[in-house]
């Protein structure tokens, strides 16, 4: 129990760093933020977006910081981010509602996927690491990484989108007829495929080169030794003495592992123009939506701390170790 | 391994160098017509603005690697202060600072970086340097702590603390030469971290994109549909670049790690 309330402490307390500066940053810019940043937009901007302005900001000219910070707080917790800009008159949390599910598909399909196929092949790499088979994944893992996504994604785009023409190059489901029920469906998934490869094989080698790592750390175990000389099914050592003891600080970093993959699906979505939170995120930046660049900035981080307490509780559940 | 990465490294070293020599247009000039196809005069055709983008592959090495090994330094130079002083010292210190520490490693480091970046006024190198850095340290200090750990209750620590040596002496004499391999370890994937984040942030403009960088390339011919007029070569080269140096940074680190840690090693 004292395992799940730490996590629980540390996700309030990262929640709120995160809440926190979102609150000081455009404090810390000199002048009435609200005002400065609408002056962006002319002299035509009338009192209510100001005000909105202000409640998104949290700013209020005849109220302490202290206060100020609480309203903040009360507006974030009840979904108020004020109005964007970049869609005025809408308001925020409706933005982030028709985005938001296009992300989560997108980044937990791919996540799921690649971290399977990622501890898959690391299992394999890390037991074949001395046979060429081995230092072929190593190699190819070292140089995934160093791919950027949205840079992957540009090329895929241009041969299988342009080129090739077997895959649509933006949007998340047709919009050139309406489409209902199984076509729908059978559009969104043609749309997610290339997006989601993209993903899958640019993330595929942090998966690969953790799991590699713990698998090899596991073989010099002495158990293993044993198993050998007891003469058991390689395979059977492979996968219940080694990979199942391997699995487990993959998981740990899975958490972490997650805030790298969902900067890339970010990137990923603006070079496809795929409706989620990154695209988004790309558009307010371009537009210097303040108001939905926070709203995003939070939410993203909300999502990354949740995973990252459901992966510390099943991680409890698997490793009794830790449960004390 | 590592001599195939530094190889790559002392490649490009000396195409930051010897760039006026290997090509004879100025990145930032207007040389010829706009959106040209790669020539023979040419090698990569021309950008938006009738400038050589041969010419800006070969100059934007410069301030992509210097980007990238500042930064990678700077990040390095916190993990280590954090970590060491985190693993060391041990108790209330030890708490908070890991708690700090593991609020940015679970903060998406790209996003962080967005949000503090759309708020800056000045958006020049150093900016980009000082916001990769601060955002993105934290994985470096938790491994630096944790061999602090291991390191610390050493006999020849014991031996210093028991020669009354301070704790300042103990930790930069005694205990970070033993830590030197990590710390090296670190500094080469932080390189590679940066470097993709100075792209990522570029892409996305929010660094100065009038400087050439293989970033910004990447910025401008996104803006200029590139793909779609079928100028594949603008973004394949910039990305390839990109590619193969953290390749190169990420193959020397890994080679550290395994020669430090026999466990890794082939047998």
């Amino acid at each position: 129990m004292k395992y799940i309330a730490n996590r629980l402490l540390f996700f309030v307390i990262t929640l709120f760093f995160a809440l926190t500066l979102n609150f000081i940053l455009p404090r810390l810019m000199p002048g009435d933020p609200a005002e400065r940043i609408l002056s962006q937009f002319g002299p035509n901007v009338d009192e209510r977006t100001v005000e909105a302005m202000r409640i998104a900001l949290g700013v209020e000219k005849d109220k302490n910081l202290f206060s100020q910070y609480v309203d903040y707080l009360k507006n974030t917790f009840t979904g108020n981010f004020g109005v964007s800009y970049l869609y005025y008159p809408v308001q925020v949390k409706d933005v982030l509602a028709t985005s938001i599910p296009w992300t989560i598909g997108l980044v937990g399909i791919s996540t799921v996927l690649s971290f399977l196929l990622g501890t898959f092949l690391g299992i394999y790499g890390g037991w074949n690491r001395d046979k060429p088979a081995g230092s072929v994944l190593l190699i190819s893992s070292l140089l995934l990484r160093s791919i950027p996504y949205f840079w992957l994604g540009m090329l895929f785009l241009y041969v299988f989108g342009y080129r090739l023409g077997w895959f649509p190059i933006s949007n998340a489901y047709s919009t050139r007829e309406t489409l209902t029920g199984f076509k729908l469906v059978l559009s969104v998934i043609y749309h997610a495929i290339l997006p989601s490869i993209t993903l899958i094989i640019a993330s595929l080698g942090g998966w690969i080169l953790t799991m590699r790592n713990n698998m090899i750390s596991v073989l010099a175990e002495d158990y293993i030794t044993l198993a050998e000389a007891k003469g058991l099914d390689k395979k059977h050592i492979m996968v219940h003495y080694a990979a199942r003891n391997a699995i487990l600080p993959s998981i740990t970093a899975f958490g972490i592992s997650l805030g790298f993959v969902v900067s890339g699906a970010l990137l990923t979505e603006v070079v496809y123009s795929y409706p989620g939170v990154g695209y988004q995120l790309y558009r307010a930046v371009i537009s210097q939506d303040f108001p939905l660049i926070q709203a995003i900035f939070f939410f993203i981080s909300l999502s990354v701390l949740i995973a990252n307490l459901l992966m510390d509780f099943i991680y409890a559940f698997l490793d009794p170790r830790v449960r004390g | 391994m590592w001599k195939v990465g530094l190889g790559i490294i002392v490649f490009f070293i000396f195409i930051v160098i010897f760039a006026p020599l290997l090509t004879k247009y100025d990145p930032n000039r207007t040389v010829t017509v706009p959106y040209q196809s790669p020539s023979t005069e040419h090698w990569l055709g021309t950008d938006r603005m009738g400038r050589d983008i041969f010419s800006q592959v070969i100059y934007g090495s410069r301030l992509s690697l210097w980007i990238g090994v500042s930064t990678g330094l700077l990040m390095t130079v916190i993990a280590t202060v954090v970590g060491m002083i985190s693993g060391y010292y041990g108790g209330i210190n030890d708490r908070i600072l890991s708690t700090i520490t593991d609020i940015f490693l679970v903060i998406p480091g790209l996003p962080l970086m967005i949000v503090i970046s759309s708020y800056m006024k000045v958006r020049g190198p150093l900016m980009v340097i000082l916001v990769i850095a601060f955002t993105s340290w934290g994985s470096g200090a938790r491994m630096i702590r944790s061999q602090m750990l291991s390191l610390k209750n050493r006999e020849f620590v014991m031996a210093s603390k028991v020669a009354g040596e301070s704790d300042l002496y103990i930790i930069f004499v005694e205990l970070l030469p033993n830590m030197l391999s990590l710390i090296f370890s670190i500094f080469f994937s932080s390189v590679l971290y940066a470097i993709i984040g100075e792209a990522s942030l570029s892409f996305l403009g929010l660094s100065d994109v009038s400087k050439v960088t293989w970033g910004t390339m990447l910025y401008w011919a996104q803006s200029a549909n590139a793909l779609l007029n079928g100028m594949w070569y603008w973004v394949l080269a910039p990305g390839l670049c990109i590619a193969l140096l953290g390749t190169a940074f990420a193959l020397v680190s890994f080679s550290i790690d395994e020669i430090t840690n026999p466990r890794l090693r082939a047998r």
